[in-house]
């Protein structure tokens, strides 16, 4: 190297712009990283509402809505009612996957969130960063999902585009939640496999995705309740097609995800810090 | 390189403490170092000098004494001392689904550094680490010294005012050592001020000006390379052996001869102002050696000398 071309960190390096926008470098890092596994995201994105909506949305829907003559449940084509849990889920689970397996690549895999902290970004950029590149990738999932069900026509009105930016924040209160649950793992230890099969398919199956939540037994309903899907469904059938809320119930649906968004962002930050210093 | 001045302080550490619960992994150490300088922090595993790496890389809090790192105090001041030094790692935390250059660019974005400067500090860099042929290559590709100097490559992005290596050649064959020692001195020759924690004591003679030598967190000895042998041992060590059996029966024999003796398991060790002299006196008097080395002493013996064992147990 030219000895000559040398201006040193100091004249180089703009700390405050760092300070500023450190979270935004966490995140490039991040959306870099993902690119790696475009294809991946795209088959998955375009192919897991076409398989939902041909099997589940179409097969099953073409059955309930013959019986129902097209009165299902909420009173509503079953595609309808189905089609605002879709898009709920496509926001928590597409956030969820990259706030869980990169946590632990940063931290233990790689360690490449040393590396970002050795230069001068701290756990709480590098934690907002994940959250940021999480939401990138949500954008295109839901976005994908939403116009697809479109196109099948799941949508009475163009006012349920609104979908969109609301399930995203709900996808995001629930990546923070799930991120800060990451930084606690040392190494994978087969936990998000127990994740996946006790936390996730059980909110899946009990969030009111297949059917309204008022059919199931007492004793079965409270898993809905604290399912974040649940909320983030509820709230996608209001903006849908009108689905019957009160005021109430929209702000303890906005205000539980809220909740769980700001624990977890907390709980992260915190976490984040420690392990970059221990 | 802009430098103002020799004297400038880059690190001062004061009674610099480390404790991990009833664990003292750092015990009250002072050292400074200067700009330009190539200082090292030498020692056997365990020794405290990662811990103390970590803290003046302002990536670990300490728990008492003062620390400045470019006129900063840590705690205070983390991400803006961090970013302004080169960090390189133990353990390289490259990222392997990311191309050579890849890694370069991104470590470079994470301290806000232009896409416009990275393009053309890439190929600076690439060629400094001489790894112009495989920047299209992902991580995983690169041999244990290629991706060494991968990451010292990357700790220079942003041009710092102090590179920090802890440990840079453990692990690496002596040809890709020796590599790395050419590159590392290249920067020194340009004046950037170098840490470098080491238990290789050739490491340590060829790259540092200046040395603290550490055992158990503190500080068993500091000063030049060369002055540290001349303070601490002989210019010479005669290394014989006799077999495991004799050689502690022929060292009471031969404890006359020399300035000093240190028996080991497989060696006895005697320092001395001539070697040669001295084995000659000692096959004189009749006792043959099974193998026998005149060497120059190293800091390997200054550290046998100050703690009584080896750097590498």
């Amino acid at each position: 190297m030219s000895a000559e071309l040398w201006r040193g960190a100091s004249s180089l390096v703009d700390t405050k712009r760092i300070a500023r926008f450190g979270a935004t470098y966490a995140a490039e890092y991040r959306i870099r990283n993902m690119l790696k596994w475009w294809q991946a995201i795209v088959a998955f994105g375009v192919g897991n509402p076409l398989l939902y909506l041909t099997s589940i949305g179409i097969g099953v829907g073409t059955l309930i809505d013959k019986h129902t003559h097209g009165a299902g449940p909420d009173g509503v084509k079953y595609l309808t009612f189905l089609a605002p849990a879709l898009v709920a889920t496509a926001a928590l689970e597409g956030t969820m996957e990259e706030v869980t397996f990169p946590v632990v690549h940063g931290f233990d895999w790689r360690k490449v969130f040393f590396a970002m902290h050795a230069a001068g970004l701290t756990g709480k950029q590098i934690a907002q960063g994940v959250i940021l590149s999480a939401i990138s990738r949500a954008i295109f999932t839901v976005s994908v999902y939403w116009a697809i069900l479109w196109i099948f026509g799941a949508f009475g009105s163009i006012h349920a585009i609104w979908l969109i930016p609301v399930e995203l924040y709900f996808g995001a209160c629930f990546a923070s939640l799930m991120m800060a649950a990451s930084s606690y793992m040392k190494d994978d230890d087969g936990w998000f496999a127990i994740i996946g099969r006790f936390v996730i398919a059980p909110m899946f199956l009990f969030s009111g995705t297949f059917y309204s939540l008022a059919t199931l037994p007492l004793s079965v309903r409270w898993i809905g309740w604290i399912s974040p899907l649940w909320h983030a469904t509820e709230v996608g059938r209001h903006i849908a097609y009108g689905h019957t809320l009160s005021f109430q119930m929209i702000f303890v649906h906005f205000g539980y995800m809220t909740l769980i968004g700001v624990a977890g962002l907390l709980i992260a930050f915190r976490k984040f810090a420690l392990r970059l210093a221990a | 390189m802009g430098c103002t001045g020799e004297s400038e302080q880059m690190i001062t550490a004061k009674g610099l403490t480390k404790v991990y619960g009833d664990f003292t992994a750092v015990a009250g150490i002072d050292f400074s170092v200067a700009r330009g300088e190539s200082f090292g922090l030498l020692g056997p595993n365990g020794a405290g000098k990662s811990t103390t790496m970590r803290m003046i890389t302002a990536t670990l809090q300490r728990s008492g004494g003062d620390l400045t790192i470019l006129g900063k105090d840590p705690d205070q001041a983390g991400p803006e001392i961090r970013a302004h030094l080169g960090v390189v790692p133990q353990a390289d935390n490259l990222d392997t689904e990311l191309k050579v250059h890849e890694n370069l660019y991104i470590y470079g974005r994470y301290f806000g550094l232009s896409k416009k400067y990275l393009s053309g500090k890439m190929e600076e860099l690439l060629a400094f680490a001489q790894l112009e042929d495989k920047r299209n290559a992902k991580v995983d590709q690169l041999s244990g010294g290629m991706k060494r100097r991968l990451t010292i490559a990357r700790a220079l992005v942003n041009e710092p005012e102090v590179l920090l290596l802890d440990e840079p050649t453990t692990g690496l064959d002596p040809q890709a050592r020796h590599v790395l020692w050419d590159r590392l001195f290249r920067l020194k020759e340009q004046g950037v001020t170098l840490v470098i924690t080491t238990h290789y004591m050739d490491e340590a003679e060829q790259l540092c000006d200046r040395l603290i030598v550490m055992d158990q967190g503190k500080i068993m000895a500091e000063g030049s390379p060369a002055s540290l042998i001349a303070e601490h041992s002989s210019p010479e060590v005669v290394e014989v052996r006799f077999g495991s059996d004799r050689n502690a029966e022929v060292a009471e024999m031969i404890g006359h001869i020399g300035d000093r003796m240190d028996v080991l398991p497989d060696r006895i060790l005697i320092y001395a102002q001539d070697g040669e002299a001295v084995l000659s006196e000692i096959i004189g008097l009749g006792y043959h050696p099974v193998t026998s080395l005149v060497r120059r002493s190293s800091l390997e013996d200054v550290f046998l000398r100050l703690t009584g064992r080896t750097l590498v147990d």
